[in-house]
């Protein structure tokens, strides 16, 4: 499956299809395939639920920020302040249904609004993004800086810095809940994952949103709606973001803001870069991004498992993401 | 003597399609050396494999009897080959003296030495005759001093050989006298010249030599008086040339004139380089909007297009007055507009040529949000039919495509909108001459279906044969409108030249 | 161009972060008793000298139209090294932080000349591979220095009553300065951030000077490692988390272009007094106690500062394109 959304099926282009360019565009899966491979052989206990279910576990919320961030960084953008939104989200939804924000009429209506709030609350900050960026026409890096720098911050005043500790089964469900024994949170990934990936091959939103990446004043003379497409994606990231935020603090059934989503920007990141996301924006994969972030996790998996230390770990993802980006500009040449 | 640069045999492929096949280019000591050929022929290959851009897969390269292989513009620099690229390649933020001296500057006690590296640069421009602040940021500046800019720094470098790559672009006439000029005191002071250029008056005027490209082969080495424009440009196309230039008008002026216009823009002003602009274009006619750089003709379509925001004035279009803000309010009433910068402008270069093709047709191709694939296919299918856009598919990127089928590709993104109105800015620039041809007489035939179009372009010859009316714009406001026999390449020249007044003279007088 | 809209964006760009400093000193100043005292001042200087460092690389990066995100973990490694080397004496504890530092340099600069990969996910790899190495160097724990060589000396000594650390942040912009505006590589610095390709064309040697430029960041970056292990009596290994965003907040407040291609050494120094004058700001004003802000306000604060800035470029950059 030709999984890049923009362009042309391979096959068209060369009857060839040698070593190389097998490598090059299919390697992140040749690269998961193999890492599974060698952890059957390996590694103990791999191919069982449990080593299954931590893996997702641990790779949902980079990939659903992840999702944002490769529409994101498809216009030609880049969103930093991910983690600090994902920071926000999760001292607001205990704050509200722990009813220290204001008095609940009923614990249900306090869940439903821990939902609902923090989330609408996190897009209404990545739109304000997407509005520095279109509007002030400030560089998305440092558009998004400053939410970096003072999101935390603003979470962290809420909260005044201390944890925030809960027990809500209705509310935690999101992070631990099960569907037929799957996670819910892997559920949610997955919907998201396949939803974006859709989006952006079939729909006029899609790909209006690769051809400002690709061109962007281009883009513009040929009618489309720039500003209002930049502002809709930093929108939906800031909303995906909120949405891992929630998820991480009902797995912890507890709200750190100190601690939430941090650096989750870079691990977001380097899942688009290895997943084969132009980061330069027009060319973009969110399947890609989902391999990129089970790659990145299951090395470290594999190494942990194996009894390298986690610091060790770090530096092999470092490996990865300049090899992964290495490759591809080969193809890309 | 022994020639100055001997290239023999050159190969170059890149990912295995063969660009350059054994190409030969011999320039002697103090000669001015023509290299032309259409685009995709190999020139620009040569010369980036020359100056070490580019390594050769095969080949041998003299440089002043010595063999040599570059490995990058700085070795070539150093060896004595200077070049000036087709587009400006300065760096706007920084001075002109920086601009002009970078690589060699002028230093005291290890530092550098400002002043006298300030002194040089005036020094240099003043055998343009350009007497500017040398401090003041390169972006300062106008295009045209931009590009001697350029050229100063070339001839800085004491260098054997200068290759120009199209240095004319961005010149007027006064400019270029002022280049070539300079070429001869070069030549003078037995310094050779590559000179690339599709304008052949320039080839005529100022070349010894010439080495003629076709498909990665040098086809023909002759001096320039021993070649007529035809043999030239037969020798490029390396078939007859086509009738198309000389096809009749496609529209007759009387029958034009009875109908509405569709545009009529009244009064425009625009920025700075727009103050007082009217024209108008009617259906099935070709307008021609003619000047000088910078007299305004960009800005104001523009601004027509909703590109930029107009200061005042008035741009009815369909009958609607200043109803146009956006591009997207432009495309919905039905105008299309291709930039002159296809490149920088135009293309999706990441993208396939069915993608780009209907970009602007998306939100017709869809429901709800969703692209009708089916339909998208079909529609794509008939323009690469109908225009011969030659490409290996329609999900080929379009950036493998030479610029005569990008710019189809361009103008089917139109056509497939049924617009009323084709705004097209330099619609054949850096085009080889088959595939201009071919472009004017479809914009021909178009307008021949009830299409308006309006059309900027830098070559007289093209607008004066393409169009049937002309607005010619002077320093931001319309000098004159020519119809009917008064469209001619001198009535166009004096108007650029004169206004209004010398205008009445040469049509009544 | 319209020059006057040019000159007063460039005046702006220029003189505008001095202005803010001036007036934010003078705030100071007038509200707080011993705002000016030596005591404060010096203090401040001293705990801002590392950052100021990384933002000194971090400039001459930018001017190159890149960025440098692995500034924070190269220090933090630099930490590391200089406080494993810091029992052999003050010589190898400094150059043993500073040799670890241009190795993840010389990292950056292989991977974004050789390999050609962007800069931002060139740095985002070393980051995490200089973290890693420090955390396997230290081994998870902070490592503590030796006293008895005299290295703390590097952080917490004076000279001329002057700090140590100050007088090191002042040699390096001074050579900073002199190395942007009177050398070739400088001029060739500020060309490349301009318009790379056009630098190229030119003959410039791009590749050598960008190479060099992530060396120098990477350099510094554990110089300022070396710093912060002498003050604090120990190799950290968790530092620097956010330290390469801080900095580039720094140069971008200092009037330094994103794009590259416009910079200067002497406003990123301002850039980075601002901000860290902001925390100081904060902390006497709980001191007065009318009002009590937690610390957490200062990122808050800090962000709102920087929003400031940019917003304000972005208004004199949309009005200067206009003019043109």
């Amino acid at each position: 499956m030709a999984e890049t959304a923009t362009t042309l099926p391979p096959a068209q282009r060369a009857p060839r299809l040698d070593m190389k360019t097998l490598l090059t565009r299919h390697g992140a899966w040749i690269a998961l395939a193999l890492l599974i491979l060698v952890n059957l052989a390996i590694t103990p206990n791999f191919a069982t639920w449990q080593t299954l279910n931590v893996n997702l576990t641990q790779v949902c919320t980079i990939v659903i920020v992840g999702v944002g961030m490769t529409l994101v960084i498809a216009t030609g953008g880049i969103d930093l302040s991910v983690g600090a939104l994902m920071a926000i989200a999760g001292a607001l939804a205990p704050l509200i249904f722990l009813g220290k924000l204001f008095p609940l009429p009923h614990p249900a209506v306090g869940i439903a609004l821990a939902f609902t709030v923090p989330v609408l609350v996190t897009a209404a900050l990545g739109w304000f993004n997407g509005w520095l960026v279109t509007r002030l026409r400030i560089q998305p890096i440092i558009a998004t800086l400053v939410l970096f720098i003072a999101g935390r911050g603003i979470a962290q005043v809420f909260t005044n810095g201390n944890l925030q500790v809960f027990n809500l089964p209705s509310f935690q469900f999101i992070g631990l809940g099960r569907i037929a024994g799957i996670p819910f949170q892997a559920v949610l990934m997955v919907a998201i994952v396949a939803a974006a990936a859709w989006m952006l091959r079939r729909t006029v939103f899609g790909r209006q949103i690769l051809a400002i990446g690709g061109n962007e004043r281009a883009a513009r003379l040929a009618g489309i709606p720039v500003t209002s497409v930049k502002q809709r994606v930093y929108l939906i990231s800031g909303l995906l973001s909120g949405i891992a935020g929630l998820i991480v603090i009902a797995r912890n059934s507890a709200a750190d803001a100190n601690l939430v989503g941090l650096g989750m920007e870079l691990d977001a990141i380097a899942a688009v870069a290895v997943g084969g996301t132009l980061l330069t924006g027009g060319r973009a994969t969110v399947l890609g991004t989902l391999v990129g972030a089970l790659i990145i996790q299951l090395v470290r998996y594999t190494l942990l498992a194996n009894g390298v230390p986690d610091a060790a770990a770090l530096v092999a993802k470092a490996v990865i993401i300049v090899l992964a980006v290495w490759l591809q500009r080969q193809s890309h040449r | 003597m022994a020639p100055l640069l001997t290239m023999h045999g050159i190969d170059k492929r890149f990912a295995g399609i063969p660009a350059l096949r054994a190409a030969e280019l011999v320039v002697e000591k103090g000669e001015v050396h023509a290299l032309i050929g259409q685009n995709g022929a190999g020139k620009s290959t040569m010369i980036k494999i020359l100056t070490g851009y580019y390594r050769k897969d095969a080949g041998e390269i003299l440089f002043d009897g010595k063999p040599v292989e570059f490995s990058s513009p700085q070795e070539a620099q150093k060896a004595g080959i200077s070049t000036i690229y087709q587009e400006i390649n300065l760096v706007p933020y920084r001075s002109v003296t920086e601009n002009i001296c970078l690589g060699r500057e002028k230093r005291r006690f290890g530092l550098l030495d400002w002043p006298a590296m300030h002194g040089e640069a005036r020094a240099l421009l003043a055998r343009f005759n350009i007497a500017i602040d040398v401090r003041r940021p390169l972006m300062a500046y106008p295009t045209a001093v931009q590009q001697m800019v350029a050229i100063a720094r070339a001839i800085g470098f004491d260098a054997k050989l200068v290759i120009m790559d199209e240095p004319t672009s961005s010149l007027d006439e006064r400019e270029v006298q002022v280049l070539f000029d300079v070429i001869r005191q070069l030549k003078a002071a037995g310094v050779s010249v590559i000179f690339v250029s599709h304008k052949l008056d320039e080839l005529y005027a100022v070349c010894d030599r010439v080495t003629i490209m076709r498909d990665g082969r040098t086809v023909q080495v002759a001096p320039m008086t021993s070649l007529s424009r035809l043999d030239l440009v037969t020798s490029m196309l390396g078939r007859e040339l086509t009738q198309v230039l000389q096809a009749p008008h496609a529209a007759d002026p009387s029958d034009a004139d009875a109908r509405t216009p569709v545009l009529q823009v009244r009064n425009l002003a625009a920025g700075r380089k727009v103050r007082d602009v009217s024209f108008e274009v009617r259906s099935g006619e070709i307008v021609g909007l003619a000047g000088l750089l910078g007299a305004g003709r960009t800005e104001s379509v523009r601004a027509v297009y909703g590109a930029d925001r107009p200061d005042s004035g008035t741009i009815a279009f369909a009958g609607r007055e200043n109803a146009i803000a956006a591009p997207s309010d432009a495309i919905r009433a039905g105008m299309g507009f291709c930039s002159e910068d296809r490149k920088l402008e135009g293309i999706i270069p990441d993208m396939s040529v069915r993608e780009n093709l209907t970009l602007a047709l998306m939100p017709d191709l869809s429901r709800r949000g969703i692209v009708d694939e089916t339909r998208s296919r079909e529609i794509v299918d008939r323009f690469i039919k109908r225009l011969g856009i030659r490409c290996a598919g329609p999900e080929q990127r379009i950036r493998e495509l030479s610029g005569g089928n990008q710019q189809k590709v361009l103008l089917a993104r139109w056509l497939c909108m049924n617009p009323r109105l084709l705004i097209l800015d330099e619609p054949t620039r850096g085009i080889d001459v088959g595939a201009k041809a071919e472009i004017l007489s479809l914009i021909r035939e178009l307008a021949g279906q009830g299409l308006g179009v309006l059309m900027i372009s830098s070559e007289l010859e093209e607008v004066v044969e393409a169009a049937s009316r002309i607005f010619v714009l002077r320093d931001g406001h319309t000098a004159a409108e020519l119809k009917g026999d008064a469209v001619t390449e001198q009535n166009v020249m004096a108007a650029m030249a004169h206004g209004n007044e010398s205008l009445r003279e040469t049509v009544h007088g | 161009m319209n020059t006057t809209s040019l000159k007063i964006f460039q005046g702006i760009g220029r003189y505008g972060v001095l202005l803010a400093l001036l007036a934010l000193i003078v705030f100071g100043w007038l509200r707080y008793e011993n705002f000016l005292g030596a005591f404060n001042v010096l203090s401040v200087l001293r705990y801002n000298s590392m950052f100021a460092l990384v933002a000194l690389g971090m400039c001459f990066v930018i001017i190159t139209g890149g960025i440098d995100l692995s500034v924070g973990s190269t220090a933090a490694l630099g930490s590391v090294v200089a406080a494993l080397l810091s029992p052999y004496g003050v010589l190898p504890g400094l150059l043993g932080g500073l040799a670890a530092g241009l190795a993840v340099g010389a990292c950056n600069a292989f991977i974004i000349t050789r390999l050609s990969i962007l800069p931002f996910i060139a740095t985002l790899a070393t980051m995490l591979a200089a973290s890693g190495c420090a955390l396997l160097l230290a081994e998870n724990q902070s490592v503590s220095v030796s006293y008895e060589s005299g290295f703390t000396e590097l952080g917490q000594g004076d000279l001329l009553g002057f700090p140590i650390p100050a007088w090191i942040v002042l040699l390096a912009y001074l050579a900073g300065s002199l190395i942007l505006n009177l050398t070739s590589f400088g001029r060739t610095v500020l060309a490349i951030g301009g318009n790379e390709d056009a630098a190229r064309l030119m003959g410039l040697p791009a590749n050598r000077v960008k190479a060099l430029v992530y060396l120098a960041s990477g350099g510094l970056a554990g110089l300022a490692g070396v710093i912060l292990a002498a003050q604090f009596g120990a190799g950290q290994p968790i530092e620097g988390v956010g330290w390469e965003l801080f900095a580039i907040a720094a140069v971008v407040v200092g009037g330094t272009l994103l794009t590259g291609g416009v910079g200067s050494v002497g406003s990123t120094l301002a850039g980075v007094l601002l901000l860290g004058l902001i925390f100081n700001i904060l902390n006497f004003e709980n001191g007065l106690g009318w009002i009590s802000l937690s610390a957490y306000w200062q990122s808050v604060i800090r962000g709102a500062f920087l929003l400031l800035v940019v917003a304000i470029q972005a208004r004199l950059s949309m009005r200067t394109e206009e003019a043109a």
